[in-house]
């Protein structure tokens, strides 16, 4: 049943800035459980887009639906809150504060104890931090971070970096997680522990995982579907070896010789 | 003794307003330079009541009310002036501060009844040192704690990075005017101690040169941490007055050592003393 | 009631002339802050103290006898060093710790030279005499002087010499591209710091000039730079902060509500009026009324 209805609802989404159109009717569906990826040149529109998902723009025209609410006029605070959570290209992680309190933050909307009750530090606020912080280490263990928990986040290496940045954005308990360029700066077994820790993620927390991404071997071992984005546009959509032959895609990509590329 | 009471007394007011500041610019990351602006409308509300209005209850009962008045009419200044202003950024929501900060000077020197620009005189001698202390130290705890719960974490993830906290559901404009407004609300409640054991006040004690007094009590002691403001704040009350007992041309060339000093902090330890951390007794480990 | 109406026009128009003319000083005061600005960034709250310190060299400079474009020029030569020498020792050091140790920087250095300036010039307030023999001409029942034409003159001329300074010559082209981009523009073998030492003495020694040229409506006091620099420095960012004719247009409409709310209504809302625009224009457009809104990448 459920799989009948998607999670994610993006219809005729445009999305200009001044003349620029920087995202132009785009339609795609992601349903639960999915882990697809959108590829495309460098400005093709890609980040734009997780931008337009996560509130951070508004679409000029078309819309945003996820669980069937329309996102319209809804701010990223409540977007995260209704469980959509990303990650950021050029990591934006709160560098000065420890590992822990970053995993701890992104709780914040889950928190069940009131003001008064963090001032006063209740029996209800000290169980409650109790319980926060147990599970805060739990993921933190299956991102290899547990021991780094009072590191402060900018001490990290880059590697650990990403990884807690995907770690803070599982904490905010999503139904559908963004990822915007995981592998970027990764050397090649690093990338390799990552495809398979994005597997992890998918199956254990039960969530849609939706990635953006320039490393061609990653998107084509584990995105089940691939959306390719050039100038704004939804040139193409299928799976890795469809995506692999099509000729819009490969004209998209320096005009010839994908294979090097893929 | 007078003199060492007086420069204690000042001192503990000061641990208050830096504290009510932190929560703005150390904790929230607003920068405002309107601060004297909220200490002096405190200030000023809470000398109306207990000059013009007081209750016929004992003394420390109506200080108490003035302290709460000096909260609440500092507390809306916060808001009237946050809710349009915190969209701003960086040195221009520092700019509207400044702004509004003089525009609350101007309106209490144009404001016959209180004294104008001659000053607000005959405000009843209702709090003491120990007021004063007993207000730091409640204020200091109630910083600490904040810090550490899940509101505070929210604040502090603002001053990190506004678009990752926003990312974590932080609301940020509730966020951001709720410290705009507490902050500005403790700054009353300093407002309120300092009328009531100075008995007099006057508008140019809270210019714009206060709010930059305050704020670097903030920057000397570490944007971010509690300990950190209680030793700013006490550290730049004494240093003036060392510099005065020391006498001489030192004495009398004070107040330019005073910004060299200033300057020489910026340079050498642009986070302040303490950076975000706290005084701690124990050895924390990791960073 | 209609002659009344007359009347009232007429001091509108009186109004209307004095606040052009000091509106004018405004704006020569208020390209110092933009053009700093502008370049690096920075608020230089101590801009009024460089005006401060030229009008004090100005002064002495004619009480020993030196002709007053002599004495013009002394005060311009003076701030502009002062603030060479500042930007050298203490702001260029300080720009890679962020913007917040440079404001405070900048606050610093503003109270130490006022401090400074009671120390060493005395508290007491000084005249400097009008640069030319002030003569006064009556229009029906305006009265305009020429000092208060000559200052616009001046200013026109200056805002002229900075558009084909920016424009047309190579340091002013310089100037404009380390504003655009301080990195790409070293890279392309512009010597940034040689610009920004520049662009301080330039705004600085306007800046001397203005307090010159104020000499003649008020007397000059060491804690004159903190009244005057803050409206010249509103002025900047109602006009849009880091834009040469956006402070020309800020300090006109500064000048001009100024001396109307003080004309027609009480003269003791004359300081609070500036803050109020101020906030008006924050509200409306936080980047002033010439100034392009930016939204930031994510």
């Amino acid at each position: 049943m459920s799989n009948t209805l998607p999670l994610l609802d993006l219809e005729h989404v445009t999305m200009k800035f001044g003349g620029l159109t920087a995202v132009s009717d785009v339609c795609i569906k992601v349903f639960p459980h999915d882990l697809v990826a959108v590829i495309g040149p460098n400005g093709a529109g890609k980040t734009t887009l997780f931008n337009t998902i996560t509130g951070i723009y508004t679409p000029t025209t078309g819309c945003v639906r996820f669980n069937q609410n329309d996102l319209k006029n809804t701010k990223s605070s409540a977007i995260t809150e209704l469980g959509i959570a990303r990650t950021f290209q050029n990591i934006r992680l709160f560098k000065n504060l420890s590992v822990l309190d970053n995993i701890k933050l992104a709780k914040h909307t889950r928190i069940k104890y009131g003001f008064w009750a963090g001032i006063l530090r209740s029996k209800k606020f000290i169980e409650e931090e109790k319980k926060i912080e147990l599970e805060c280490i739990e993921l933190l263990k299956l991102f290899g971070l547990a021991e780094k928990k009072d590191f402060y986040a900018k001490n990290l290496a880059y590697g650990q970096q990403r990884k807690l940045e995907m770690a803070r954005a599982l904490a905010t308990g999503p139904k559908l997680l963004l990822l915007d360029e995981p592998a970027a700066g990764m050397n090649p077994t690093e990338t390799k522990d990552l495809t398979e820790l994005i597997h992890l993620i998918r199956d254990q927390f039960n969530i849609a995982i939706i990635l953006i991404e320039h490393d061609m071997k990653l998107v084509m071992e584990i995105a089940e579907k691939i959306f390719v984005l050039d100038y704004g546009h939804l040139i193409a959509v299928g799976s890795a070896s469809e995506i692999q032959n099509n000729k819009r895609v490969i004209e998209a990509y320096l005009g010839a010789d994908i294979e090097g590329v893929l | 003794m007078d003199y060492y009471l007086q420069t204690l007394l000042i001192a503990g007011i000061f641990i208050t307003l830096t504290l009510s500041l932190n929560l703005i610019n150390g904790f929230c990351g607003q920068f405002s330079l309107g601060h004297a602006g909220f200490w002096g409308a405190g200030a000023y509300a809470s000398a109306v009541y207990t000059v013009f209005y007081a209750l016929p209850v004992p003394g420390p009962i109506n200080m108490l009310i003035a302290i709460v008045v000096g909260f609440i009419a500092a507390a809306i200044c916060g808001l009237i002036i946050g809710v349009p202003c915190l969209r701003l950024k960086g040195d221009y929501l520092a700019i509207a501060t400044l702004g509004f900060g003089e525009i609350v000077r101007i309106t209490i020197m144009m404001t016959e009844k209180v004294g104008g620009p001659r000053g607000f005189i005959n405000i009843p001698h209702l709090a003491n040192i120990f007021w004063v202390y007993a207000v730091a130290a409640i204020i200091t705890l109630f910083m600490f704690n904040l810090k550490r719960s899940a509101f505070g974490r929210a604040i502090i993830s603002i001053r990190e990075d506004e678009i990752a906290a926003e990312n974590m559901g932080v609301n940020l404009f509730k966020s951001k005017l709720f410290s705009f407004t507490i902050g500005a609300g403790i700054a009353g409640i300093a407002g309120a101690l300092f009328a009531h054991t100075q008995q007099f006040l006057h508008p140019s004690n809270f210019n714009f040169m206060w709010s930059v007094i305050i704020l670097v009590m903030v920057i000397l002691g570490g944007q971010g941490s509690v300990t950190g403001s209680v030793i700013g704040a006490v550290v730049l009350t004494l240093v003036p007055e060392i510099l005065r007992y020391i006498g001489g041309t030192i004495a009398e060339w004070r107040m330019t050592i005073f910004p060299i000093l200033l300057i020489i902090l910026m340079l050498i330890r642009p986070q302040g003393l303490f950076g975000a951390h706290e005084l701690h007794f124990k050895k924390s480990g990791g960073a | 009631m209609n002659q009344n109406f007359t009347f009232l026009l007429w001091d509108c128009l009186q109004y209307l002339i004095n606040g052009i003319a000091q509106g004018s000083l405004y704006a020569l005061v208020a390209l110092g802050y933009t053009m700093v600005y502008g370049i690096i960034r920075l608020v230089n709250f101590a801009h009024g103290e460089f005006l401060m310190i030229g009008a004090m060299c100005g002064f002495y400079a004619i009480r020993a006898h030196l002709p007053m474009p002599i004495a013009i020029i002394v005060a311009m030569l003076s701030s502009g060093l002062i603030a060479v020498i500042v930007e050298r020792l203490v702001y260029r050091p300080i720009r890679k710790s962020g913007r917040i140790p440079a404001l405070i920087t900048a606050i610093g250095t503003s109270l130490f030279f006022q401090y400074f300036g009671q120390l060493t010039f005395g508290a007491d307030p000084k005249t400097i005499p009008p640069f030319i023999a002030e003569k006064i001409y009556n229009f029906g029942e305006v009265n305009v002087s020429n000092v208060q034409l000559a200052i616009l003159a001046i200013v026109l001329l200056v805002l002229f010499f900075l558009w084909w300074l920016t424009h047309y010559t190579k340091i002013g082209k310089a100037m404009r591209a380390v504003s655009f981009n301080l990195e790409a523009a070293e890279l392309m073998g512009i010597n940034t710091n040689q610009i920004i030492s520049f662009t301080f003495f330039l705004g600085a020694a306007l800046a001397g000039l203005g307090g010159m040229l104020m000499g003649y409506t008020m007397s000059i006091e060491p804690m004159m730079g903190m009244n005057l620099g803050t409206k010249a420095f509103v002025a900047a960012v109602v006009g849009g902060i880091g834009i040469i004719p956006g402070a020309a247009l800020g300090g006109f409409i500064i000048g001009i509500a100024e001396n109307l709310v003080a004309g027609l209504y009480k003269s003791s809302f004359r300081d609070a009026v500036s803050f109020f625009i101020l906030i008006i224009i924050l509200l409306v457009k936080p980047s002033g009324i010439l100034g392009k809104n930016i939204k930031e990448k994510v």
